[in-house]
């Protein structure tokens, strides 16, 4: 297990008088990929702004390799929020910008590349994401999985060292649902970032996954390895495995004859 | 009884016009805050672009609008001024007239009032459209600061396009008098002429550019901030929040516009 990199300590978030998060305690560890999941509306995406700077908690705090977030001066702060790179739940492109300019503004605002190289990592990313036919289309005019791909490839062209997935591979195709999630498997490999993912992708997401937090009510149900997870006796992991057990109880086993019909035999 | 009804009833509208006025206070603050802060990222590098791209969409594209204005704002004023001023016999001073109030006052509320009409609007609209669909909290995570990337742009390209147009305004308003007054009703053009250069004074111009930058200052802020705290708007959500965003900032534009310009006149007289 690697270094503490992020903690949450009794952090409660609190919209109106409604809690959101109540008295979170959680980990994230330098290296892994952890995978955050829960039902939807639980308050997984309000966790991962809180991480980034987006939100604030109202009590409790967090800490970056021990040192409390709030308490950081602009130079720390800056140099804290330029470790991260974030992709949105609904990606949050720039609808008047081309594909190619809303990958390639992070770089052109923040870096000293020069036209050439910012052009060439873009395209990289591009590449990568099988984006290469709306390279100078508009956000608009791509389908909700593309778009997802630009958001993805807008996050990762400046090589983070922690990246936060908001729903990474919702809106694609199995293909490339797994193309996605192998991809995330084979950076953190090659390029050792710390991956924070919230996904619905169950049981796919596991597969990449080193760790599991597990929201449930407001508070963290559980936190730990898959296997860890198997083990536990959860109400949302028994709901979880009672919807499946009831979907497989749906699920017909198909005849020797629709077999034929598919030319399958 | 503890509480007599009147009481209860006074109360409340001490609350309501406290809240009012707590509301009111804190909203200067920030948006004075909001407005100092961004006009101080003006200067940062990387602004000259961006800045130039806005001159384009407030300045530019808004030349037509404001001519158009102007020239019909000087052609009325000719024509209303015109029968007021023969009923004294004194017509030939028809050129005071149109100059004084068109440097001095029409150019730049008018030119102030079709450019939020026009670009102020758009401002509100874009920025607040960029809030609700969060792609300025994007630009937040990507350390890009909104207020640099596109605040900033906006208050400096109004600042620099604000006293051009006015300037336009009042050439165009001048040269619409000239068509009412001498060549439509008769006027002679050297008394025309000659009664704007012997008015108008080098003061009046720079008065009335004064105006312009100050209504430049109040317009985009106003605008600005509208659209950049559109979620923070507690009677609507989503895009009906940018609409009433945009309402909002076209409305408390062209009443501050009439407002600071009156206090503006008072300090230049």
């Amino acid at each position: 297990m690697g270094n503490e990199l992020i903690e949450f300590i009794n952090v409660t978030k609190r919209f109106d008088s409604r809690i959101i998060l109540d008295h979170i305690n959680l980990k994230i560890y330098e290296g892994q990929i952890t995978t955050i999941i829960g039902k939807s509306g639980v308050g997984k995406s309000v966790l991962l702004k809180h991480i980034v700077g987006l939100l604030a908690p109202d009590e409790g705090k967090i800490l970056f390799s021990g040192r409390p977030v709030n308490e950081m001066n602009k130079k720390e702060m800056d140099r804290y929020r330029s470790q991260f790179s974030y992709m949105f739940q609904n990606n949050a492109l720039f609808d008047s910008m081309t594909v190619f300019d809303n990958i390639a503004l992070p770089l052109r605002q923040t870096t000293k590349l020069s036209k050439k190289d910012v052009a060439k990592k873009v395209m990289n990313r591009i590449e990568q994401m099988e984006l290469t036919d709306v390279v100078f289309k508009y956000p608009s005019e791509l389908s909700g999985g593309m778009q997802k791909r630009v958001a993805l490839a807008r996050a990762l062209v400046t090589d983070p060292e922690i990246v936060l997935f908001d729903e990474p591979t919702t809106g694609q195709d199995p293909i490339r649902k797994n193309a996605i999630l192998s991809m995330i498997s084979q950076y953190k490999k090659k390029l050792g970032f710390t991956a924070v993912i919230i996904s619905h992708e169950i049981p796919d997401i596991f597969f990449i996954s080193d760790r599991i937090i597990l929201l449930w009510e407001a508070k963290v149900g559980f936190q730990g390895t898959y296997e860890e997870a198997l083990k536990l006796d959860h109400p949302m992991i028994d709901e979880f495995l009672q919807s499946l057990e009831g979907f497989q109880d749906e699920w017909k086993q198909p005849s020797p004859q629709s077999f034929l019909a598919l030319n399958l035999i | 009884m503890k509480y007599f009804w009147p009481n209860t009833y006074l109360i409340a509208i001490f609350n309501y016009l406290g809240r009012a006025a707590i509301d009111i206070v804190n909203n200067l603050g920030a948006a004075t805050i909001f407005f100092s802060k961004a006009f101080l990222m003006i200067f940062r590098p990387k602004q000259v672009q961006p800045i130039i791209q806005q001159i384009f969409y407030i300045g530019a594209k808004s030349t037509g609008i404001v001519m158009m204005v102007g020239l019909f704002t000087g052609m009325v004023l000719g024509l209303q001024l015109y029968h007021a001023l023969a009923e004294y016999g004194s017509e030939g001073t028809l050129g005071s007239s149109i100059g004084l109030s068109l440097v001095r006052e029409l150019g730049p509320v008018l030119t102030a009032i079709m450019i939020t009409a026009r670009a102020g609007s758009a401002m509100t609209a874009e920025i607040g459209i960029m809030r609700i669909s969060e792609q300025i909290d994007a630009l937040y995570t990507m350390r890009i600061d909104p207020l640099r990337y596109l605040i900033s742009p906006k208050i400096g390209a109004s600042i620099i396009s604000f006293p051009l147009l006015t300037a336009f305004f009042d050439i165009i308003g001048l040269i619409g008098g000239y068509f009412t007054g001498v060549v439509l009703l008769g006027l002679n053009s050297s008394a025309y002429i000659y009664r704007i250069q012997y008015s108008v004074e080098m003061s009046d111009i720079t008065g009335g550019f004064i105006k312009a930058i100050v209504f430049a200052v109040i317009v985009s802020t106003i605008c600005c901030y509208n659209g950049y705290f559109t979620h923070m708007r507690s009677d609507s959500y989503g895009a009906k929040s940018v609409s009433l965003s945009t309402t909002s900032a076209v409305v408390m534009s062209c009443v501050m516009i009439l407002v600071s310009d009156y206090i503006v006149t008072s300090f230049l007289m």
